[in-house]
């Protein structure tokens, strides 16, 4: 697929980009996000998007278009990253997370986030649940923190097999339960939302039906955002799909729209496997 | 030909190679192993008359005419101190051969015991202060020709006049041993005493101790503030910063820089300025700390940037502080090889003698260290200085020396070892 000038997709773009916007219910609100690095090079160009609240929103798109990037501004990770300039607004409940009275520790207590490959600490089980609660003192004492370990984990569909090794390594589990686990670490702590960068890319099957499945389940309490390279994945979990492409947000609607009746052919060539 | 005998024909030469390199491989490690094992045996050797020590058994007669006493009937702690004990040995080896009459041989046969004899006497004396007025058969001290001839380090077969040892000095050795009254027993002397002009009243206590303060000081100054430079050199100075390249190019350069160097600006700064005391484990510690530190904070610089980012990742997404991402998570992972690079920095400067040249602890040092504060030289100081002195016995003494060096070094590295595996099954 060839992109004459990028002047055009943006104008293109414009007619295309659907319903980013909602009405009501509103989570996240990203409005006019850019993204830099090293200053010259533009990761993410305008972004106007809404997240609902216990919406799943999946966003797809071919490498290097930007998705993570978006994400990582969600709970401020690319604070982390030498020279990242995000610019914009970007707002959770209303409240912009680049205020000087937001910190970036109370807002990643609010936003959790489940990585592409399962990174566990290299501590018992239950140390790797109960470290969020822990570190902010969540809890008056030990039984307090049993009981949420205990409802993470079952949460996370994993307090059956793992309740009577609580305290083996979180890293001797397999990888389908490593995730599970760090579902469970990031849910402990409660927040409103949970990130999820391509969190089954490293899993078989099996482990991403459950991982799926689970998810379904946490939307009734969490607003999840997940970034996926599958496309039946989107398709089956998420409400609504958003396509990105050299940066920009080509189009983002309900999935089954997105899916059966794309606007852009960025999108359709990319969910039909023609590109990307 | 086809690809598949392409590959077949070039097989052998591939296998050859292999086997090449495994070769060269063992051979090196043979090598290198045999070099330690002729070290170790041959310091190991060399050492082992230095554990022992010749003594001889006397009727000490303890009169108070040749101590020098007045006639009382008990004295005081300090009177039995002053009193001269120098008479005691040698009027006891008269007594055991009233032959001896002639000036020169009376000589030799006061020599047989060590001048070191009369500081036993007296401690004897001291700690049981009945002695006086009465006689006692005690075991004493011999002097050093004796002890090495008793050990064998001196031939019986060479012409006299080449051997340290008289005739009429053998002929008595022989006497005594016939009478079962010379004996070599357990050098204790050279775990609890200090150094000394004679071989056999030397000791590594003074050396051994003043190496301990030293590497005490070395290492609860120069541990933590390696770490922490560490940790911020890699976690928190901005990338790409001049300044912060200058002060790292600086660093590995001060790794580089000759020892002595640092023994000069410990002279100059230390001492000259700042006014601490010469000799003192304290200032000896000071500047092997400048020698240590640019080697721990490389080595914990490369153990931090070993931890996967994941880890720190997991960290902050669940909200820790950056702080927190490094005291609950780097640290301990990062424990094992800051604790490696620690200990090769301190066995390196467990065995530094040349910045010390500069601040006065290559000196003879009598007695044995208090504190961080007193006179004290180091063990390979000890080696060095032992090794340059013309009596025979410090040649035992020397590898004696080396050996507990070893052992010090051995210790040392063990208790990393305990500790880096302590770090290590966290998983």
């Amino acid at each position: 697929m060839e992109i004459s000038d990028n002047m055009d997709l943006d104008q293109e773009i414009s007619k295309t980009v659907g319903s980013p916007l909602l009405e009501s219910k509103v989570r996240i609100a990203c409005r006019d996000v850019n993204v830099f690095y090293n200053k010259n090079v533009q990761a993410i160009f305008n972004v106007n998007l809404d997240i609902g609240k216990n919406q799943i929103l999946a966003m797809i798109g071919p490498s290097g278009c930007g998705k993570s990037t978006l994400l990582r501004c969600f709970n401020r990770m690319n604070d982390t990253i030498e020279d990242c300039v995000v610019d914009g607004l970007i707002e959770l409940d209303g409240e912009n997370i680049h205020s000087k009275k937001i910190d970036p520790v109370v807002l990643r207590a609010n936003v959790g986030m489940v990585f592409q490959k399962p990174n566990p600490f290299p501590k018992s089980i239950y140390d790797n649940v109960a470290y969020g609660p822990r570190l902010h003192g969540l809890t008056q004492n030990n039984s307090e923190l049993d009981d949420i370990v205990e409802e993470s984990l079952t949460k996370a569909g994993l307090w059956k097999e793992t309740k009577d090794r609580l305290n083996k390594p979180g890293t001797g589990l397999s990888g389908g339960q490593q995730q599970r686990l760090c579902i469970a670490r990031a849910i402990a702590v409660k927040p409103e939302v949970i990130l999820m960068d391509e969190p089954t890319s490293a899993l078989d099957p099996i482990a991403t039906a459950t991982i799926e499945e689970l998810m379904s389940e946490l939307k009734s309490a969490y607003t999840i955002v997940i970034v996926t390279h599958s496309m039946q994945q989107a398709a089956r979990i998420s409400d609504r799909t958003a396509y990105f492409h050299l940066g920009r947000l080509v189009e983002v609607d309900e999935t089954g729209h997105i899916f059966t009746n794309p606007n852009h052919s960025l999108t359709e060539n990319y969910i039909t496997g023609r590109f990307g | 030909m086809n690809n598949l005998e392409i590959v077949k024909a070039g097989l052998n030469k591939r296998y050859a190679k292999e086997r090449r390199f495994k070769f060269y491989g063992i051979f090196s490690i043979s090598l290198s192993l045999l070099f330690l094992f002729f070290l170790l045996f041959d310091i190991g050797a060399k050492s082992i008359p230095a554990f022992t020590q010749t003594y001889i058994n006397l009727d000490i007669e303890f009169d108070k005419k040749s101590m020098k006493l007045q006639d009382q009937d008990s004295y005081s702690e300090e009177t039995l101190f002053s009193a001269s004990y120098s008479k005691l040995g040698r009027n006891a080896l008269y007594k055991l051969f009233p032959e001896v009459t002639e000036r020169k041989q009376k000589k030799a046969l006061r020599q047989m015991l060590s001048s070191g004899a009369r500081y036993d006497l007296r401690d004897a004396v001291l700690e049981n202060n009945d002695y006086v007025g009465t006689t006692q058969n005690l075991w004493v001290l011999a002097g050093d020709d004796i002890d090495a001839f008793v050990k064998g380090l001196i031939d019986r077969n060479i012409p006299e006049a080449d051997r340290r040892v008289k005739d009429y000095q053998v002929k008595w050795v022989d006497i005594l041993e016939a009478q079962n009254k010379i004996e070599r027993r357990f050098n204790i002397n050279f775990f609890t005493s200090g150094d000394s002009r004679e071989p056999e009243q030397a000791g590594i206590l003074g050396a051994l101790k003043g190496s301990f303060y030293t590497m005490l000081v070395t290492l609860l100054l120069s541990f933590p503030i390696a770490v922490s430079a560490a940790i911020y050199l890699e976690e928190f100075a901005p990338k790409n910063n001049w300044w912060i390249d200058i002060i790292e190019i600086n660093i590995n350069n001060l790794a580089a820089v000759p020892s002595i160097v640092f023994g000069i600006l410990g002279l100059a700064v230390y001492i000259n300025v700042f006014g601490v005391p010469r000799s003192a484990p304290l200032v000896g510690g000071l500047v092997l700390t400048l020698m240590t530190l640019p080697t721990i904070i490389i080595s914990t610089r490369a153990a931090l940037k070993s931890v996967p980012p994941s880890i720190r990742e997991a960290a902050l997404s669940i909200g820790a502080s950056k702080m927190q991402v490094i005291t609950h998570h780097v640290l301990p992972l990062a424990m094992p090889g800051i604790l490696t690079g620690s200990i090769i920095g301190m066995a390196q400067a467990l065995g530094e003698t040349a910045p010390l040249l500069m601040i006065g602890m290559v000196a003879f040092v009598a007695d044995i260290p208090q504190s961080i504060l007193d006179p004290a030289t180091v063990l390979p100081v000890q080696v060095f200085i032992w090794s340059d002195s013309p009596e025979r016995g410090f040649i035992a003494l020397t590898s004696a020396a080396i050996v507990t060096l070893l052992v010090f070094l051995f210790f040392m590295n063990l208790i990393a070892i305990v500790l880096r595996k302590k770090f290590e099954t966290r998983w």
